[in-house]
Formats: structure tokens, C-alpha cells, sequence
């Protein structure tokens, strides 16, 4: 298993500065700190492990190759999840023969918001599923988004960039991120009241 | 009263914290949420739902893909003996 210090000893900006200087083990650090986040991202948005591992190699390369550029305007780590959310994406379209990507359709057509199931939940999920079988309904119900919502979800909700840094990740403007995290919150709501909702708790109608 | 709908389609700003509402605005989807007992649970069980995949950790990834990473990280560093000044 990799080994793996979120606590740190060095803060990102240290390890980064001696990775410019050719620091290999500070770029390895890095590359412990944050290759379960930008493998997991790459997943959520490739759907596949392959190109996920791919995703992941391509990202960090480029990272080390493009150290020289990052000169700190943004955390590193927002710099390689726009690096991976690219290859992602690179990966996307070509897997799609670039037909039915639909990252910039319009997706304006109103049914995405409809509320079917008024329930309230059981109690936390947490509670009823073990660790597992709770990361499973959760990445199922994510990768039953359409694209388009599911790329600005994992990077607003999963990844917990903000709207401006999933924005400019993606090259949307911000209403357009609103607008599709709206969609993909309600969407994986609707799915995953239908699992959590308590038992016959279901009398609302929505009107 | 704003209706339904209205309500929806605040309901992200009103969740995200970092998110600035106009005071009024948010007196208003205050006041609904407390008018409107389907919206109050519409607005629970997305915050719920947020919640729950903030709580999901990123899990380790195979041993041989750390492996390869690493692998195709030291072919290049060795290539090119470091990032490029």
C-alpha cells in the first residue's frame, strides 16, 4: 500500500518549491499526498480503470514537466486536478469518437429538475451500509449522470474545488456550473431517496 | 410567497455556504422552507446527499498502478534529470 502523510510535514508549498529545485523525493510526496484523489477523479470522470491509470501517469508527467510554469497562483493541488480533469476529458471524447460527448450541450430542457420522491431518510446512511457498499451506491449513482453534470459534481462536491476553480477547470462560466450542479445534486437526490428514504414515509405528493 | 420552483432554483446558494444571498432573497426561502413541508424535505435530503459523498474518502489505489506510477515518474526524471528550468 503507498504510503500515504495527509498530515504532512512539509505544507504543499515546501514540497513544491523543492520539487522545482529537482527534489525528487518532495515531488514523490506530492505524488503520495494526492495520487488517491486524482485517480478517484479520473475515475469518476473516465469510468474506466484503464484510462484512469493512464489519466493518472499523464497528470503527474505533465505536472513535473510543467513545474517550472506553476509559479503558485493557485494550490498545486488545484493545478493537477485541472491537468487530470483535461486528460480526463481528452480521454472522454476519444473514447466517444467525439460525437456524444456532451460536455457543452445545451442541457436546458427542464425535466432534469423534476422531484419525484418526497421522503425523508431512514437515518444516515452511514449507519445502515458498511464503508463499501455505501462507495459503491454512491460512485453508481454518480456515473448514472450525464457527463456534463457528473464532471462539474465530482469536481464541486467530491473534490470540493469552488465554482470559479470547477469553472475555470472545465471552461464554463459559473452560471453554467450552478446550473449543472443544481441538476446533479437533485438528480443523485431522487436516486438515492429511492434507497435511504424511511419506510413508509412516502405521503407527500409534490405539488 | 415564492413558489416551489422559485424555491429549486435557489436551493444551491442557499446550501453552499460560500454562496452570498441577498438578504431578502434568503428571508424568503427561509420563509418558504418553513411554509412548505415538500421543499423542506427537498432541501434536507439534497443537503444530506452533499453531505454524504463529502464524507467519502478516496480509497487506495492498487499497489501495481502506485507501482507503475512511480516507474513511469522515474523513467522520465532519469530522461530528463529533473523538471526544466
Amino acid at each position: 500500500m503507498p504510503a500515504t502523510t495527509e498530515a504532512g510535514v512539509f505544507d504543499e508549498s515546501d514540497l513544491v518549491a523543492k520539487a522545482r529545485l529537482g527534489d525528487a523525493s518532495a515531488f514523490n510526496e506530492l505524488v503520495n499526498r494526492y495520487e488517491r484523489k486524482i485517480f478517484r477523479l479520473a475515475k469518476h470522470i473516465t469510468q474506466n480503470d484503464e484510462d484512469a491509470e493512464d489519466v493518472l501517469q499523464e497528470a503527474f508527467l505533465k505536472a513535473y514537466e510543467h513545474l517550472p510554469d506553476f509559479h503558485g497562483q493557485s494550490k498545486f493541488y488545484t493545478w493537477l486536478v485541472r491537468i487530470a480533469v483535461n486528460e480526463s476529458l481528452m480521454k472522454l471524447r476519444k473514447r466517444k469518437g467525439d460525437k456524444t460527448v456532451p460536455l457543452d450541450e445545451p442541457l436546458d430542457t427542464g425535466e432534469d429538475t423534476v422531484i419525484r420522491e418526497i421522503a425523508v431518510w431512514d437515518e444516515d446512511p452511514e449507519q445502515q451500509y458498511s464503508r463499501e457498499e455505501l462507495g459503491d451506491i454512491l460512485d453508481q449513482a454518480v456515473q448514472s449522470l450525464r457527463p456534463a453534470f457528473r464532471t462539474v459534481f465530482v469536481l464541486r462536491d467530491i473534490e470540493e474545488l469552488s465554482t470559479e476553480e470547477t469553472a475555470d477547470s472545465l471552461g464554463i462560466s459559473v452560471p453554467a456550473v450552478k446550473s449543472r450542479l443544481l441538476r446533479a445534486r437533485l438528480q443523485l437526490r431522487e436516486k438515492l431517496t429511492r434507497l435511504f428514504k424511511k419506510k413508509g414515509d412516502d405521503v407527500f405528493a409534490y405539488l | 410567497m415564492l413558489t416551489c420552483r422559485e424555491f429549486l432554483a435557489e436551493l444551491n446558494d442557499y446550501l453552499d455556504e460560500n454562496e452570498k444571498i441577498d438578504v431578502e432573497l434568503r428571508r424568503k426561502l427561509e420563509s418558504h422552507i418553513t411554509e412548505c413541508p415538500n421543499c423542506w424535505v427537498v432541501c434536507d435530503t439534497t443537503k444530506k446527499t452533499i453531505q454524504v459523498y463529502k464524507g467519502m474518502h478516496a480509497q487506495s489505489i492498487p499497489e501495481e498502478v502506485h507501482a507503475r506510477l512511480i516507474k513511469a515518474l522515474e523513467r522520465r526524471t532519469a530522461a530528463k534529470g529533473g523538471p526544466e528550468a
